[in-house]
């Protein structure tokens, strides 16, 4: 059997990486809704109005599975970690609450009428309604990232008797790492809208299933893709100097540096063997860690032998920082190649090369899969503490049994394949049956209980209404 | 009593509001969702429609349900979600399918149509259930016995029961012609359970509770109290009726709802009476298991904000939705 607290943080693990898949699509596709609404109005192209609806439709499916595993885990929290909110509640709880209070209610509230209310409202409000739920999106990430910076580098407290006491709330929320994150965090969720959006519109081209408005959603996604992975980058370099300065071992497990070492080489590839505290098999660029973190080739990088029984598992942050950042690189090709191919045809995307549109659908969830390598790394990199230096996960973790932990995580982890496999089911059925999906919206809608308003839409939106 | 010994009392009311919210809220979504095999195909959609645009704000009032217990009161959350470790798996379970099952049913091809409304119908069923067992449990102060078991069993089926009544209700209110008037009859049927439900509730935390059992039964108290049990009884008596009007199915269309909405209003003072000021009953009160007073200060703040404009935008949300949910009308 093994041991209940490894059951419970694989079971907090599963539980969170299925949640942010849903809120990193979430967070950016709320604002290119709202550029889709806002062209529309601008131009009354309704190709616009197409894209609009469309996409609507892909958010409320990912907004759901975003709310429903977000529930899952405000329960977590407690059921797993009932010493974390015991020792820390003061500080935890408020963050929590605040995202509650003001985030979620905004925008599950305005998420019905953003779905529904089309026609049912003005358009003015219905374009509000829009942007609330977009903002709501935003904000809740606003105060969960603030928390979860505040547990990489805890800052604005004092503890007495164990437990963690407030001294200042700005010190608190805007924590040392916590720009940082949120910046880098926010740029990820963009990079992974806009290659969600390539992936889609170019695998509706590959099977003939592009309609006027496919033209605009690729040359949107591209865009957006090509001009915010060179500012992740930039950001992603400044997050790793702020991880070095507070969380050393974290970069020390990153880089695979065992020993403190001046000049230390950056390893493109290797096997990390914790038992021999090695590296097996390394190809590496001289000094080219101390190059990237320090800034001097013979800059000194601390090892991970400064920080015995209180540094995090070697090979998962190796490997996930190396997925991310490798992630990262192909985004940049893949972007700038496709943005200067669609320039070049004046943006008739389908005259763009086949292998581009294969090559844009192969990396329709690329977002995803450098989300989840980073978020292991500055999560796995915190261990083997929950509250960075001052307290230890082993020490939160909750008396349940460990075969019921087994249990319910069999369950949990049975659920979340069942959906993940749905959720990319349906997005491919949705993809090649746009006509079936817009003709369903108005159908939704036409049930939905009327209101004050009766349809003031332009005359020229077509078919929809 | 100074403020901060005041801070405790304010935040376990807005912890029963919110959960007396979430179960009157939500409570009508999953009583739909357990009334969905009864339906037509094309009913379904209907019912579906009629919950649509306000599910996931429903839902919200559980996570700050929650999100109150976790921080006002941590203690009371690390025991109360230790002791009740399975059926809040099984509740979220639930509540996962019902809510992924809402956009699902609608988005996959026809022929797994099907299949999501069963995992609607499911979810709806495993989390009211799971609701109902943790309910009976947390009553009856979270202890251990066959007798305890059995009571929380009973309540496993009262609560869904009592949900399908909402259902019913809000399907009265918000639909009209031929759904409406099965709505009427799935009302009925769900009556009786509903009553047989709040007897043994009213009867087994007293019996198993003595600090309850002194509470009521004590003289005057008793006489003071009396009301709660008689309007009970007069609503429970006044619903049973207004499914047998003829004007049910069109002005009066609103009566049932209220009627089950008092209802669970009446049953929530009258556990909040039982419980007070125990935050989990004869174990701990609610001023041993606050938090510190500073954070709930500031997260008072964030209260006296956001909780009119949350209000606000409710009733918003109601208005813009406030016809009949139809069959493919556009108005």
């Amino acid at each position: 059997m093994m041991d209940a607290l490894l059951l419970a943080r694989m079971q907090f693990a599963a539980n969170i990486t299925f949640h942010i898949l849903f809120p990193t699509i979430s967070i950016s596709l709320g604002w290119v809704l709202l550029f889709f609404r806002w062209r529309w109005l601008a131009t009354h192209d309704t190709a616009w109005l197409t894209a609009y609806r469309y996409w609507t439709k892909v958010f409320a499916l990912t907004f759901a599975l975003g709310v429903v595993s977000g529930i899952t885990m405000s329960f977590q929290f407690g059921t797993n970690w009932p010493g974390y909110m015991e020792k820390a509640g003061n500080i935890a709880g408020p963050l929590l609450g605040y995202e509650v209070l003001t985030a979620f209610f905004l925008e599950a509230s305005f998420l019905g009428i953003m779905l529904f209310g089309h026609g049912k409202v003005s358009e003015r409000v219905h374009l509000a309604a829009t942007f609330l739920v977009a903002f709501g999106t935003t904000l809740s990430a606003f105060w969960i990232l603030s928390l979860n910076s505040w547990m990489q580098t805890p800052a604005g407290h004092t503890i007495v008797n164990g437990q963690f006491h407030v001294l200042s709330w700005i010190d608190v929320i805007f924590n040392p790492s916590f720009p940082y994150r949120l910046t880098h965090k926010l740029l990820a969720s963009g990079l992974t809208v806009g290659f969600l959006l390539c992936g889609i519109s170019a695998w509706q081209l590959l099977q003939n299933k592009a309609n006027a408005s496919t033209a605009r959603v690729l040359r949107t996604g591209i865009t957006l893709a090509a001009v915010l992975i060179p500012m992740q980058m930039f950001v992603g370099d400044l997050h790793g100097l702020n991880t070095l300065k507070h969380q050393p071992a974290k970069i020390a497990a990153m880089e695979g540096v065992w020993e403190t070492e001046r000049g230390a080489p950056l390893l493109l590839f290797a096997w990390p063997d914790e038992a021999e505290r090695r590296n097996r098999f390394a190809v590496a660029v001289p000094n080219g860690a101390s190059l990237i973190l320090t800034h001097r080739a013979d800059g000194e990088i601390k090892g991970l032998d400064e920080f015995k029984g209180a540094h995090p598992p070697v090979a998962p942050l190796f490997f996930g920082f190396r997925v991310m950042v490798g992630m990262g690189i192909l985004m940049l090709l893949l972007s700038w190649y496709g943005w200067w191919a669609g320039q070049r045809r004046g943006w008739q995307v389908a005259k763009l090369p086949r292998p581009l549109l294969w090559a844009f659908t192969a990396m329709t969830f690329s977002g995803w899969v450098a989300t989840v390598a980073g978020w292991y790394v500055t999560e796995i990199g915190r261990q083997p503490f929950i509250v960075y230096g001052l307290l230890r996960t082993a020490d939160v973790a909750s008396a349940v049994p460990s075969g019921k932990i087994a249990l319910t995580l069999a369950l949990y982890v049975s659920t979340y394949l069942v959906l993940i496999v749905s959720y990319i089911a349906v997005l491919k059925y949705m993809a090649e049956k746009p006509e079936t999906v817009l003709a369903d919206e108005a159908a939704d809608r036409g049930r939905t209980p009327v209101g004050a308003q009766t349809a003031n839409l332009p005359a020229r939106e077509g078919g929809a209404s | 009593m100074t403020f901060e010994d005041a801070l405790p009392l304010i935040f376990m009311a807005l912890m029963g509001l919110s959960m007396l919210a979430y179960v009157v809220l939500d409570g009508y979504d999953l009583g739909v969702g357990l009334l969905m095999h009864r339906a037509t195909d094309a009913q379904k959609d209907v019912m579906v429609a009629s919950i649509g645009p306000f599910w996931d704000a429903n839902e919200t009032w559980l996570v700050l349900g929650v999100g109150i217990l976790l921080i006002a009161f941590p203690k009371a959350h690390g025991m109360v979600l230790t002791a009740l470790y399975l059926p809040v798996a099984l509740m979220l379970v639930g509540l996962v399918l019902r809510g992924v099952a809402f956009d699902f049913r609608v988005k996959a091809r026809d022929t797994h149509k099907g299949a999501w409304n069963t995992a609607f119908f499911a979810g709806s069923g495993l989390a009211a259930v799971s609701q109902g067992w943790m309910l009976g449990h947390y009553v009856t102060g979270l202890n251990t016995g066959w007798q305890y078991d059995l009571f929380a069993a009973a309540i496993a089926l009262a609560l869904p029961a009592a949900y399908v009544l909402l259902g019913a209700g809000w399907l009265i209110l918000k639909t009209e012609g031929d759904l409406q008037a099965h709505a009427v009859r799935w009302a009925r049927l769900a009556w009786l359970p509903v009553v047989v439900g709040m007897g043994l509730i009213s009867i087994a935390t007293p019996w198993v509770s003595e600090t309850v059992r002194e509470r009521w039964f004590s003289m005057p108290g008793f006489i003071a109290l009396l009301p709660i049990p008689l309007m009970t009884v007069a609503t429970l008596g006044l619903l049973r009726l207004s499914l047998g009007w003829k004007r049910v199915l069109g002005t009066l269309c609103w009566v049932p709802f209220a009627l089950t909405v008092s209802m669970f209003l009446l049953g929530f003072f009258g556990l909040a009476y039982s419980l007070y000021p125990y935050v989990v009953m004869d174990r701990l009160t609610v001023q041993q298991a606050a938090s510190a007073p500073a954070s709930l200060k500031f997260i008072l703040v964030g209260v006296v904000l956001t909780v009119p404009m949350i209000a606000g935008y409710t009733v918003f949300a109601y208005r813009v939705f406030r016809g009949k949910a139809g069959e493919l009308k556009y108005a």
